[in-house]
């Protein structure tokens, strides 16, 4: 029986890992403490982490040894350590969704992915940092500090779940989990160099996911490989009693159409995702990811229009700030989080809890939605976004009818130097191309693409049908397979 | 809908909002938060221009209406552990300022 050294285990993915703890190669412990010594190595720069559990999850690892001596660990997740967005309701661990409001939140009960993931014999290393309550592209709303790209400590990570992303990428967790409105796993994993995967909406129990926009929200994962995103999906799906839009229907097994390559499959590449505001090293990086995908097989369509796409943006920024406008009226300071106290009367109280607990961008949306729903604009604005979307829907049903899967850019440029973009609405165009699944509801998923300006990671975006992950894993597998882009940056980020 | 060009918020406006959602601005954020919402409503307006006709809204993500769940009684989350996130709690009670008038 061979060991492993520290340093091969930081590149492990899930599916390696499952390997190694079950021939012995390595055990739970030795790979917990491996990645939390990395964590104590790397994160005074990379700051991926609002919360690290450590005791918790060496007992964890012990726990995890025992049954993969004693030839019980048959859960397929058992002693993997991976992180969790600050999103995600942690029974007994605090969880903040980055904002001061839940600065002190320490939740009595566990989101359903959690307790998924424990049942699956998932570690947890701790909580990710976040822009506050998932709405950014950066990560520089976060409440408590920016998190840095791995690959260039200066740029951003992406956002919302920039730590998420930044944490696989320094190699600080084998996996992590994000959530999606409007492009929070897909564009921050574009950013780091590594997959990021959005489910179908309702395929993944949003029970414990603080509420941004609840039609449009979906928990997904971070990876190394697509097969480490199937195995990851394959815990956390499936009908949930406690979340009502979790679609009922059996889970497939993700991982079984992995390997059938691309002959025959039919790739739309829409003309409305390869036009204005795409940086030129993005567009000449998708176009070389687009040739090796034809070149094996895959039949690429460019013809298809849809030209009601364009619209999404406008549309996202109405549905999503009215959805979060009422999501966050519970945090009123009076059952738990933040509270002020002292004015003089109960309304006060709550409107000075408010003003201090919330960030910039949440106000900024917070009133945008309640201007979008108010007597008077709600038939201009929000009614005409929810129509547009049906507009939106049925265009990609369309390409849907002969076509398997649509490929685009993840995100418009590389990532960006921090303090770079002040303009909210030049910040909101970084998710042009990732909205469109979520206003449809669709499955996508971000893969590494190649490297653009500055030596920056470009992500590559499949676009599936409802429900069928299972081709648009297929797909983003045969392509991880013919690239072979690294999805940690070389040099490791502590050693520099 | 008004026309982009037209998308101008007042101070007033701006204030009116904020005391709808109950959040107390500084004069400061009121002059940002004017300048900023108007710049984002000038490039949503484009939605007016597309034609709706006849469309109907949606308004899920999936195509999902009304699950029904078991009507059973299950337990529920202890007491002690939902006041204990509480700002302010007095024995088993949030403690908030007056509601009504104690006059």
């Amino acid at each position: 029986m061979t060991t492993s050294t520290d340093s091969d285990l930081l590149s492990i993915t899930l599916a390696q890992g499952r390997r190694k703890l079950l021939s012995g190669e390595t055990s739970s412990q030795q790979l917990t403490q491996t990645f939390l010594d990395r964590i104590a190595a790397t994160d005074d720069q990379v700051k991926a982490f609002v919360t690290v559990t450590a005791e918790a999850a060496l007992e964890q690892a012990t726990q995890a040894d025992n049954l993969l001596s004693s030839g019980d660990a048959t859960a397929p997740l058992t002693g993997l350590p991976i992180g969790l967005k600050d999103v995600l309701m942690t029974r007994g661990v605090r969880t903040t969704a980055g904002s001061r409001m839940l600065d002190s939140l320490i939740p009595p009960y566990d989101a359903t992915v959690v307790s998924r993931l424990r049942d699956a014999g998932a570690i947890s290393l701790g909580k990710l940092n976040m822009d506050e309550f998932a709405m950014g592209s950066s990560t520089e709303h976060s409440a408590w500090f920016p998190t840095a790209n791995p690959w260039d400590l200066e740029r951003v990570p992406g956002g919302s779940s920039g730590g998420s992303a930044a944490a696989v990428a320094a190699q600080q967790c084998i996996a992590t989990l994000g959530s999606d409105t409007g492009g929070s796993i897909r564009q921050p994993a574009s950013f780091c160099g590594v997959v990021g995967l959005k489910p179908t909406y309702g395929r993944v129990s949003r029970y414990g996911l603080i509420a941004f926009a609840s039609s449009l929200d979906q928990i997904g994962p971070f990876t190394h490989t697509v097969e480490d995103a199937a195995l990851l999906l394959q815990a956390i799906a499936g009908p949930d009693p406690l979340d009502s839009t979790c679609y009922d229907e059996p889970v497939p097994d993700f991982s079984e159409q992995l390997d059938r390559g691309l002959d025959g499959l039919r790739v739309a590449a829409p003309q409305e995702f390869f036009g204005d505001g795409m940086d030129e090293d993005v567009g000449s990086t998708v176009e070389t990811a687009l040739d090796l995908l034809a070149a094996n097989g895959a039949i690429i369509d460019r013809t298809p229009s849809m030209p009601s796409v364009p619209m999404a943006l406008p549309v996202y920024y109405i549905l999503a700030p009215s959805e979060c406008s009422a999501n966050l009226a519970r945090f009123d300071g009076v059952k738990y989080g933040y509270g002020a106290r002292g004015g003089e009367s109960m309304w006060a109280d709550m409107e000075a809890t408010r003003q201090h607990g919330f960030g910039r961008e949440v106000k900024r949306r917070i009133l945008l939605g309640a201007y979008a729903l108010s007597a008077g604009y709600y038939d201009a604005y929000y009614l005409q976004a929810q129509k547009v979307r049906t507009l939106i829907r049925r265009e990609f049903d369309r390409v849907f009818a002969e076509h398997d899967v649509i490929v685009a850019p993840t995100a418009p440029t590389v990532a960006f130097k921090q303090g770079e973009i002040t303009d909210p609405y030049q910040m909101y165009l970084n998710d042009i191309f990732t909205i469109p699944a979520n206003i449809a509801g669709l499955p996508a998923i971000s893969v590494p693409g190649g490297f653009g300006e500055g030596g920056m990671p470009v992500g590559l975006q499949f676009v599936g049908q409802r429900l069928d992950e299972p081709t648009l894993l297929q797909v983003a597998n045969a392509y991880e397979q013919l690239a072979q882009w690294p999805t940690a940056p070389p040099g490791s980020v502590g050693s520099t | 809908m008004s026309d982009a060009e037209s998308t101008q918020f007042s101070s007033e406006q701006v204030r009116h909002l904020a005391s709808l959602v109950r959040i107390e601005l500084t004069d400061s954020e009121v002059e940002e938060f004017r300048s900023e919402l108007a710049s984002i409503l000038s490039h949503i307006d484009a939605l007016s221009e597309i034609d709706t006709t006849g469309v109907p809204p949606t308004n899920n993500g999936a195509d999902l209406l009304n699950i029904k769940d078991d009507d059973a009684s299950r337990p529920a989350m202890p007491r002690d552990q939902i006041l204990a996130n509480a700002p302010q709690r007095e024995d088993e009670y949030f403690r908030v300022h007056a509601v009504l008038d104690q006059s």
